[in-house]
């Protein structure tokens, strides 16, 4: 193994470490989405019956939720970790160790990717239960799974560059409301061509986290998809780009040594 | 006489709108020497640390570490340095022997030799029994310890540590200064020390550099910072208060009087005077005495002589004063 490779290895098994040590870490990214799926499919069930809704299972129409709350929890999950490391002193330690900058942030990212995909496996799990079938089939499982990890990743460095650029944990925290108000104002609870009240439309229609649920939703209730496949995928690999590119340089600045 | 293991020339470091923390420091710092920086809180000793260690660029000035520009070559220098900075930077999930083992990684120590270093060092700093435990249920001075273990992982030739027994009890003060002192004489290592109290300074380096307002105003081995400012003084303090003046002219064979608040004193004029021939010759006198005490010079003594103020507190005052300043 590289000592790059060597490097991230540690540093990602450092981070999955981290997490399920801290039990509301995986608890809370896991139980808080279901709760919501349990309560939406009960209160919201009657939408199935609106003409156009695509699915009769409400559960399937839903069950897209879960995978973009995770990330948001991978969000946080990450950006509160490395502030801590910067609070503590812990990323001067590990400045002066020859570890490359992007192998703590690959190590860490790693970690986040890892978590992400325990969860996707615990919401389909959750949603075979209930009942939902995968349209896309085994091949649009797989599918999933990739998205999960790429949604991860993204949010996961938007988290990570926080962290750097402000060094603080509650700064990290702070974005959480912010991210959930995307999330409100997105098609999550109905489709975009049913939401009747023109702004909330035009808002959900201008923002991108309904092309990612959208596109978890294709594979579960369409099957294969294109045009939603390529705007959640195309999304969520520029925000990862971009994040990715963003929390690097805010690393570089962050461990400016000499 | 070989290149000193560290040197500054007019080291500089200058906060944005803030104070200059360290202002024009020289020194060197032999190989195989323990150097005590000794100053009061934010005197400076960290920034230079920080500088020292390549964690924050000088303003102006140089540094060579292990022969290496701090500046121009850092990961040079980071090969050759371990440092263990002021606050035990752990991870509270991660038990001690993971710490090691991710610092033996992160520093390219091969696979194999991992765990041999980490049991090593566990042992070495008193940790075998606690290695499995995460560091949150670790106390201050386990965690100094690992700390310390550490910064030692790749065998460094120049260890900084910054202020390694502040808030630690008696006990692991002692411990840590025995394997200190060790890493010096068994093992080579340079070791560059800041702290704040006198005693450590005293006890285990071999030669001091105070610093006060980011310079360094006094450096030399602790016994000729001692000799600089002033002689040993014996204050005698009668059984009988009318005896004051006939104990004071005994004292005064042996050196200069100087002021005593319940008896006589004097500065002795000979280093070689002993306690006891003062005791002698005030007994073949007949005088009785209730007290005899033997004061040497202390580097509070140093401090005070070249600050004008006693390090004891001298921190907190600038502290007040800048609080008050910002008030």
């Amino acid at each position: 193994m590289s000592a790059f490779a060597d490097q991230v290895y540690v540093l990602g098994r450092r981070s999955v470490v981290r997490t399920v040590r801290q039990p509301a870490n995986v608890v809370a990214p896991l139980l808080f989405p279901m709760l919501l799926l349990a309560v939406n499919s009960g209160g919201l069930k009657a939408e199935t019956n609106l003409p156009g809704f695509p699915t009769n299972s409400f559960v399937a129409f839903a069950l897209a939720v879960p995978f973009i709350q995770g990330a948001l929890f991978a969000t946080m999950n990450t950006g509160t970790d490395l502030a801590r490391d910067i609070q503590t002193g812990f990323l001067n330690r590990l400045t002066l160790t020859p570890m490359r900058g992007i192998a703590l942030l690959c190590g860490q990212l790693g970690g986040v990717v890892v978590l992400s995909l325990v969860q996707a496996a615990v919401y389909l799990g959750v949603g075979l239960i209930t009942g939902v079938r995968i349209a896309s089939g085994p091949a649009g499982v797989l599918t999933l799974f990739a998205f999960a990890a790429l949604v991860g990743l993204a949010f996961g460095a938007l988290g990570a560059f926080a962290a750097l650029r402000t060094g603080s944990g509650e700064a990290v925290q702070s974005l959480f409301p912010a991210f959930f108000v995307f999330l409100f104002i997105s098609s999550m609870n109905i489709p975009r061509n049913l939401i009747e009240v023109t702004w909330f439309r035009d808002a959900a229609t201008a923002n991108p986290v309904s092309y990612l649920l959208e596109c978890v939703r294709s594979l579960i209730i369409t099957g294969w998809d294109g045009e939603a496949l390529a705007l959640g995928f195309g999304i969520a690999s520029v925000v990862a780009i971009v994040a990715l590119v963003a929390s690097s340089w805010a690393l570089r600045v962050r461990m400016a040594r000499s | 006489m070989p290149d000193p293991a560290i040197q500054a020339d007019e080291l500089v470091r200058q906060y944005k709108k803030g104070p200059r923390a360290v202002d024009g420091i020289d020194l060197a710092v032999q190989p195989g020497e323990i150097y005590g920086f000794l100053g009061p809180n934010g005197a400076g000793k960290s920034t230079t640390v920080h500088m020292l260690t390549t964690l924050l660029p000088p303003t102006s000035g140089s540094a060579r570490v292990a022969g290496f520009d701090v500046v121009h070559q850092g990961a040079q220098v980071r090969m050759h340095i371990g440092a263990a900075l002021q606050e035990a930077a752990l991870d509270p999930l991660l038990t001690g022997r993971e710490h090691l083992r991710l610092q033996a990684s992160l520093q390219g120590i091969p696979r194999a030799e991992r765990t041999k270093r980490s049991d090593e060092l566990l042992g070495r700093v008193g940790l075998r029994e606690a290695a499995d435990r995460k560091v949150r249920g670790y106390s201050g001075g386990m965690k100094r310890r690992l700390d310390l273990a550490l910064a030692l992982v790749h065998r460094p030739e120049i260890l900084f540590l910054d202020e390694p027994t502040t808030g630690l009890d008696i006990q692991s003060r002692t411990a840590l200064w025995g394997e200190v002192s060790r890493l010096a004489s068994e093992d080579g290592v340079t070791v560059f020390l800041t702290t704040q109290y006198l005693e450590e300074a005293d006890v285990l380096a071999d030669r001091v550099g105070i610093i006060d307002h980011g310079r360094i105003v006094a450096e030399g081995t602790p016994a000729a910072l001692k000799a600089e400012v002033g002689r040993s003084t014996v204050e005698a303090i009668p059984a009988d208060a009318a005896d004051v003046e006939r104990t004071a002219t005994i004292l005064d064979r042996f050196g200069e009087l100087v002021p005593s608040t319940k008896g006589a004193a004097v500065r002795l004029e000979d280093g070689h005077v002993g306690l006891a021939e003062i005791v002698r010759a005030l007994d073949h006198e007949g005088l009785r005495a209730e007290n005899i005490q033997l004061h040497q010079p202390s580097l509070d003594d140093v401090f005070l002589a070249k600050t004008g103020r006693s390090l004891e507190g001298a921190g907190d005052e600038d502290e007040q004063g800048l609080a008050m300043e910002s008030a």
